[in-house]
């Protein structure tokens, strides 16, 4: 692929100035953008409840806020962090943006779905907002019944109908995405040749139109027990609550698998560039996304052991979580071989990548202690739940954000950012997350309830809350750093070339910084493997040696 | 007048900026049609999964309690139901065929059938149930001693809320025939092949093939 991009031509961010040219835009990569926008407000949101919780539990008995409100926060900061920043974050921001230009296309397949879908997250967002402020919500991200349908006074409802509704922004980001990977590919842009990035989010987009549907019709029969007090969960009646659970779940478990899923795609693309090598072991980990989403729809029980489930679904569903960790293990274990023989460059995407290969590592094996009904009995519902999922949540899917933020940010608006500064706020990052979390284990462990706003019958607990609110201090302070030197960026950052990084793809290759409109001049045609990157090549040059000898 | 009546007054055939031609576009909404369909599937499997858990718990009544309906009006629904998806399929036939005249009679005859559908379910069941007192909620009143009223609450919940999901489909399908039908006799621009009749269709047809299975399992459920 030759790469002749003339530089006068417009590229998409020069398609009309107006306001009405970004929100009626049926442009990929404009929604992109107005999503990059909108889920940057919803994680400033859910950060400023999230240190409202940090604070309160600096002290042992809970002196700032009353056991209601810290319920409200705590809630506030779930919901909006699971249902308007991770399960949308990177599909609709990179996803959206990358998966037509991976694949030779000029825009998905229903640009209006596309642009339909971020009116659907910003209904749903709203009335979530409005249910936050008159009145709050105090039932948890997970919403049980009969909590959530019968004794809860707060916002309930409003706030179900904004789950159900930004459910739907999810479905048709899903279908979206499937359409377009089976028809829309260039001609040579074999299933084979696919990059991983695509693969991740296929496999995320089938969990998304297999699970959503299933959670939304759960989520509004709780709304209509509360409203029209009928009831299939309602005990008085004869339902099982429980009943709410498994169908919960069902949704819940597979959608952990749709935020993490999309980070692995991120992390696939980074390590393959900044090792210069070849993603070790293509196909296992092609094919371990589908295990991925085939498996996470077995497991939903382990979130259920202690929840009347009998005995036997205990072992089974125990089983079938140990089964699930095999092909994550297989992504990081080909990652980590993929640095081998490489010519490994530290730039900043990468520093986020190993971290995201660390924590999430961590994450997973924290998981099996979980899965296994003998330790989960203990420590369930305690902070080790809560450490464990941060650091698949956290360590892995707001790292991979990040990384691809920093990674695609010059071929998005094409310019360069400060790159020392980006290097040493990764790091702090990394530290700042693991003061944060690594406390809640011991902590957990120890026997800390989660969703308690005070811990006054154990006040040996203080030092690890305190330890961790500093970390979390750190944490928020590394995470508006780059909101500040991007946004700089934007202004007064150097011009970025259509290839700052020598990566291999389609985006970098055969596409401008910023993309025109239609992304390519004509249809690109593929040929040979992707990630055909040559480590060897790039030591001897580094190294001032003379190329290879070819015998 | 009469002539231009027959024959579709198409456009070209228009292919969307995002498609090299018009067999990719075609198949593309196909499979983003299909896909819509698997979460239609999944939604109502929420309802029937719950239908299960709670007849496996509570057989008895549920056998008692199926004999509230009455399998003939089923039965008569079912067949206006398969007869509204053999003239669907017959409209996509004469769509392809670009035969304006039998394409619009076939879609009005499927509107037909939804709207009898609808009128049939909320005269002969709906509305005397209502008058008895037999809807979920707190004013739900029941005086068969052999039943207990919470399980009886319990599986009218679970036949509104399924019945009413399909009907609530059965609802959108009218209202899209309708539209469609609409933009193909004013010859709307946006209609430039048969393609929009054929993914009403299949929407059509999932919307049956779940009566398909709620007809056996609410009226005609074994012992
Ligand atoms: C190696 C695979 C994994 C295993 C075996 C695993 C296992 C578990 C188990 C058994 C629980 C329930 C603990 C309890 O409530 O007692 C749990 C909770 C949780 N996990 Fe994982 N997990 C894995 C990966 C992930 C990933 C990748 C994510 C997210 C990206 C995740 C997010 C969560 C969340 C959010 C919860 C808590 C839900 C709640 O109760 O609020 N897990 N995990
Ligand atoms: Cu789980």
């Amino acid at each position: 692929m030759t790469t002749q991009v003339a530089t006068e031509e417009k590229n998409y961010l020069q398609e009309g100035h107006t306001l009405a040219s970004w929100l009626l835009t049926k442009d990929h990569k404009r929604i992109a953008v107005l999503y990059l926008i909108s889920v940057s407000f919803f994680f400033l949101v859910g950060s400023i409840a999230a240190m409202m919780v940090r604070l309160e539990l600096t002290s042992p008995r809970g002196v700032l806020m009353s056991n209601e409100t810290y319920n409200k926060a705590f809630t506030a900061h779930g919901a909006v962090m699971i249902f308007f920043f991770l399960l949308v974050a990177i599909p609709a921001v990179f996803g959206n943006f990358l998966i037509p230009i991976m694949i030779g296309a000029r825009d998905l397949a229903f640009p209006r779905l596309n642009l339909l879908s971020w009116y659907f997250y910003m209904a749903g967002g709203t009335m979530f907002l409005i249910a936050m402020m008159s009145g709050g919500v105090d039932a948890g991200w997970t919403f049980y019944t009969p909590l959530s349908s019968i004794y809860s006074n707060g916002q309930i409802t409003l706030a179900l109908v904004a789950a159900f509704v930004s459910g739907f922004s999810s479905i048709f980001t899903g279908v979206n995405f499937i359409a377009t990977i089976h028809k829309m590919r260039a001609p040579g842009m074999t299933w084979w040749r696919l990059p991983l990035y695509v693969w991740s989010h296929y496999a995320a987009s089938l969990i998304i139109i297999l699970g959503t549907p299933v959670v939304a019709i759960t989520l509004l029969l709780v709304v209509f027990e509360r409203v029209a007090k009928i009831g299939i969960f309602s005990p008085e009646l004869g339902g099982d609550p429980v009943l709410f659970q498994h169908m919960f779940w069902f949704y819940s478990h597979p959608a952990v698998y749709i935020m993490v899923l999309p980070g692995m795609a991120v992390i696939s693309e980074v390590m393959a560039c900044f090792s210069r090598n070849k993603v070790f072991g293509y196909k296992f980990v092609a094919l371990s996304s589908l295990g991925i989403a085939a498996l996470g729809f077995i497991v939903w029980g382990h979130h259920m052991f202690v929840s009347s489930q009998s005995m036997y679904q205990g072992i089974v569903f125990s089983f079938t979580s140990f089964l699930v960790a095999v092909p994550s293990a297989i992504k990081v274990f080909n990652w980590s071989l993929t640095m081998y023989k490489g010519s490994v460059w530290l730039a900043s995407p990468m520093i986020y990548a190993l971290g995201f290969i660390g924590l999430f590592t961590v994450g997973g094996l924290t998981g099996l202690y979980l899965a296994s009904t003998g330790t989960d009995v203990h420590v369930t519902a305690t902070y080790f739940v809560v450490a464990h999922f941060h650091y698949v949540m956290v360590g892995g899917t707001l790292l991979a954000f990040l990384a691809a933020l920093h990674f695609w940010w010059p071929k998005m608006f094409g310019v360069l950012y400060p790159e020392a500064i980006a290097k040493w706020n990764a790091l702090l990052v990394f530290i700042g997350f693991n003061l944060t979390f690594l406390p809640q284990f011991v902590v957990g462990y120890l026997g800390m309830p989660r969703r308690y706003h005070y811990y006054y019958f154990a006040p040996e607990f203080q030092v690890y809350h305190v330890m961790s609110t500093l970390g979390a201090s750190a944490l928020a302070i590394s995470l508006i750093t780059p909101a500040f030197y991007l946004t700089y960026s934007l202004f007064k950052g150097p011009k970025a070339p259509p290839n700052p990084w020598a990566a291999k793809g389609l985006e970098w290759e055969a596409c401008a910084s910023p993309p025109i409109k239609h992304n390519f001049h004509g249809v690109p045609v593929v040929v040979g493997d992707v990630y055909d990157y040559d480590a060897e090549a790039e030591e001897r040059a580094l190294r001032g040696l003379p190329p290879k000898e070819t015998h | 007048m009469a002539i231009s009546l027959n024959k579709m007054n198409q456009p070209q055939d228009v292919v969307y900026e995002q498609f090299e031609d018009l067999a990719q576009q075609q198949e593309t909404y196909v499979i983003g049609m299909w896909a819509f369909l698997v979460t239609e599937v999944m939604f109502f499997g929420v309802m029937f999964m719950s239908y299960v858990v709670y007849r496996w718990k509570y057989q008895p009544y549920f056998y008692a309690l199926h004999q509230e309906l009455d399998w003939r009006i089923g039965g008569i629904n079912t067949f206006i139901l398969l007869l509204s998806s053999f003239s669907v399929a017959l409209a996509v036939h004469f769509h392809q065929k670009k035969k304006k005249m039998q394409t619009l009679a076939c879609l009005g005859f499927t509107n037909l059938c939804a709207l009898a559908f609808l009128v049939i379910k909320m005269l002969f069941e709906y509305i005397p149930k209502w008058n008895h007192g037999h809807y979920p909620g707190p004013g739900f009143t029941w005086d068969n001693p052999n039943i207990p009223g919470n399980i009886a609450q319990l599986w009218y919940s679970l036949y509104f809320g399924t019945t009413g999901l399909h009907g609530l489909h059965v609802l959108i399908g009218i209202i899209l025939f309708s539209v469609l039908m609409f933009m193909i006799a004013v010859d709307h621009p946006a209609i430039t092949d048969y393609l929009p009749t054929e993914m009403l269709g299949l929407y059509w047809h999932f919307v049956d093939i779940v009566w398909i299975f709620l007809y056996p399992l609410y009226y005609l459920m074994p012992k």
